[in-house]
């Protein structure tokens, strides 16, 4: 895995101690974690474990009971509600397992919707929309409609429409699981790639471990809270050391 | 896999020197494991002794010390359609050593979740580094790769709904 730290590069998402409860329901107790720019950090675990409940606090759609989650410099639950949402227009890009893409529109529309909502100009963000689709090599399909898409390629247009703000962030939730194995390959291969070209922070909820395997690092999600290999650290106390992931192996208990 | 029925079909698709079969082998099934030269020439007197390939003298080989050429008989290609076209028994290839690691963690109170867990990580760096290995591979190492990744994540999965069941586990093993 990368050890962006070793530059002395700062986390783009840093979270601390995120408590969220739903009513009687304990949804998250007490997460902590730090992504760093261009890392893809992968968060499995069971149903219900609280996995998309954490990637919507992070991104700022929930707000926590307590803790906090900082994006860059800024620390969201010190921002108002309107400042919050223009960070997240900005700065974050959201994939999702299927049917995000508004029906009516094509494909080569629905990636410019970001933009235009930015305030970009419609014929710039026409050019910036078609350059996306060709860098995910689904060009020649802006003028479909999303019914006229296969699911893989719907799921590339979504992904050109989560990027092409060149958002800090990419939160993507279970982004293959409406995806053949060899259409999801294809998804996450550009996903990631091109997270990672652009120095994109990727939170990715899935619960498909092939899927998990295309992250440099992954957290499993249990009863909210982080649960991972014994010695995997998972929050930068340290910077020096973060980003190692030798921890497990080297458990004595443990060998293969 | 069984080596010998596969260089017995190389040799139907392309009679060969053992030299270039050897390099024939190693290109699609090598991996990190190539054929050693002795286990090649073995296989052939093997094969000839069954009358399943023919050797000749002669021809070009593009290396190596060898004169001789091998092509496959009649019933040779009979035995490369039994091979292919006879079903392989699933290998229930039972978690042995973890299951017994997860019933003893159990029987010495022991955390039998933290082993699973350790475990589970170690799958999960090793299907990350197989699926940084895809990258820029050609197609027949992507397929073994794919092979290899679908039976660890037959093992996760294990891992994963034994964890779910420790309790049960537990106290089964508890009562026994």
């Amino acid at each position: 895995m990368s050890t962006p730290d070793a530059q002395g590069t700062q986390p783009l998402i840093r979270a601390r101690d995120l408590v969220l409860n739903f009513g009687q329901t304990q949804a998250l107790r007490g997460i902590s974690l730090d992504v760093y720019p261009g890392e893809v950090l992968a968060v499995m675990g069971p149903s219900g474990s609280g996995k998309s409940t954490l990637l919507h606090t992070l991104a700022g759609v929930l707000v926590p009971d307590s803790g906090t989650v900082r994006i860059g410099t800024r620390v969201l639950g010190e921002l108002d509600q309107a400042t919050r949402d223009d960070l997240r227009l900005r700065e974050c890009g959201f994939v999702f397992q299927s049917g995000q893409l508004l029906p009516d529109l094509g494909a080569l529309d629905n990636v410019t919707i970001p933009l235009l909502l930015a305030g970009v100009r419609r014929r710039e963000a026409i050019d910036r929309g078609r350059a996306e689709l060709d860098r995910l090599g689904v060009g020649q399909y802006g003028a479909r409609y999303p019914a006229e898409l296969s699911g893989g390629q719907a799921q590339r247009v979504a992904i050109a429409r989560a990027l092409v703000t060149r958002p800090r962030v990419l939160f993507a939730d279970e982004p293959t699981g409406a995806l053949d194995s060899l259409s999801a390959e294809t998804t996450m291969v550009a996903l990631t790639d091109l997270a990672r070209a652009d120095g994109t922070a990727v939170v990715l909820v899935t619960h498909d471990a092939r899927t998990a395997a295309y992250a440099d690092r992954e957290i499993i999600v249990r009863d909210g809270r982080i649960s991972a290999g014994i010695g995997v650290p998972l929050v930068d106390e340290n910077p020096a050391d973060a980003g190692t992931t030798a921890g497990f192996s080297a458990h004595p208990g443990f060998s293969r | 896999m069984d080596n010998a029925q596969t260089l017995l079909g190389l040799l139907e698709a392309a009679p060969s020197h053992g030299y270039d079969l050897k390099g024939e082998y190693d290109r699609y099934f090598g991996g990190q494991k190539p054929l050693a030269f002795g286990q090649v020439y073995a296989t052939l007197a093997r094969l000839i002794r069954d009358g399943l390939i023919l050797e000749a003298q002669g021809g070009e080989s593009s290396g190596g010390p060898d004169r001789k050429s091998y092509s496959v008989t009649a019933a040779g290609r009979v035995r490369v359609r039994e091979w292919m076209f006879t079903p392989d028994t699933p290998e229930p290839t039972l978690q042995s050593n973890l299951f017994a690691k997860t019933v003893i963690a159990l029987l010495l109170d022991e955390d039998a979740a933290s082993l699973l867990d350790a475990q589970r990580a170690c799958h999960q760096a090793r299907m990350r580094e197989l699926t940084r290995a895809k990258r820029d591979a050609d197609l027949a190492t992507i397929l073994t790769i794919d092979h290899a990744l679908f039976h660890i994540e037959a093992d996760l999965r294990w891992i994963e709904l034994t964890g779910a069941r420790l309790t049960e586990l537990r106290a089964g093993v508890r009562g026994a």
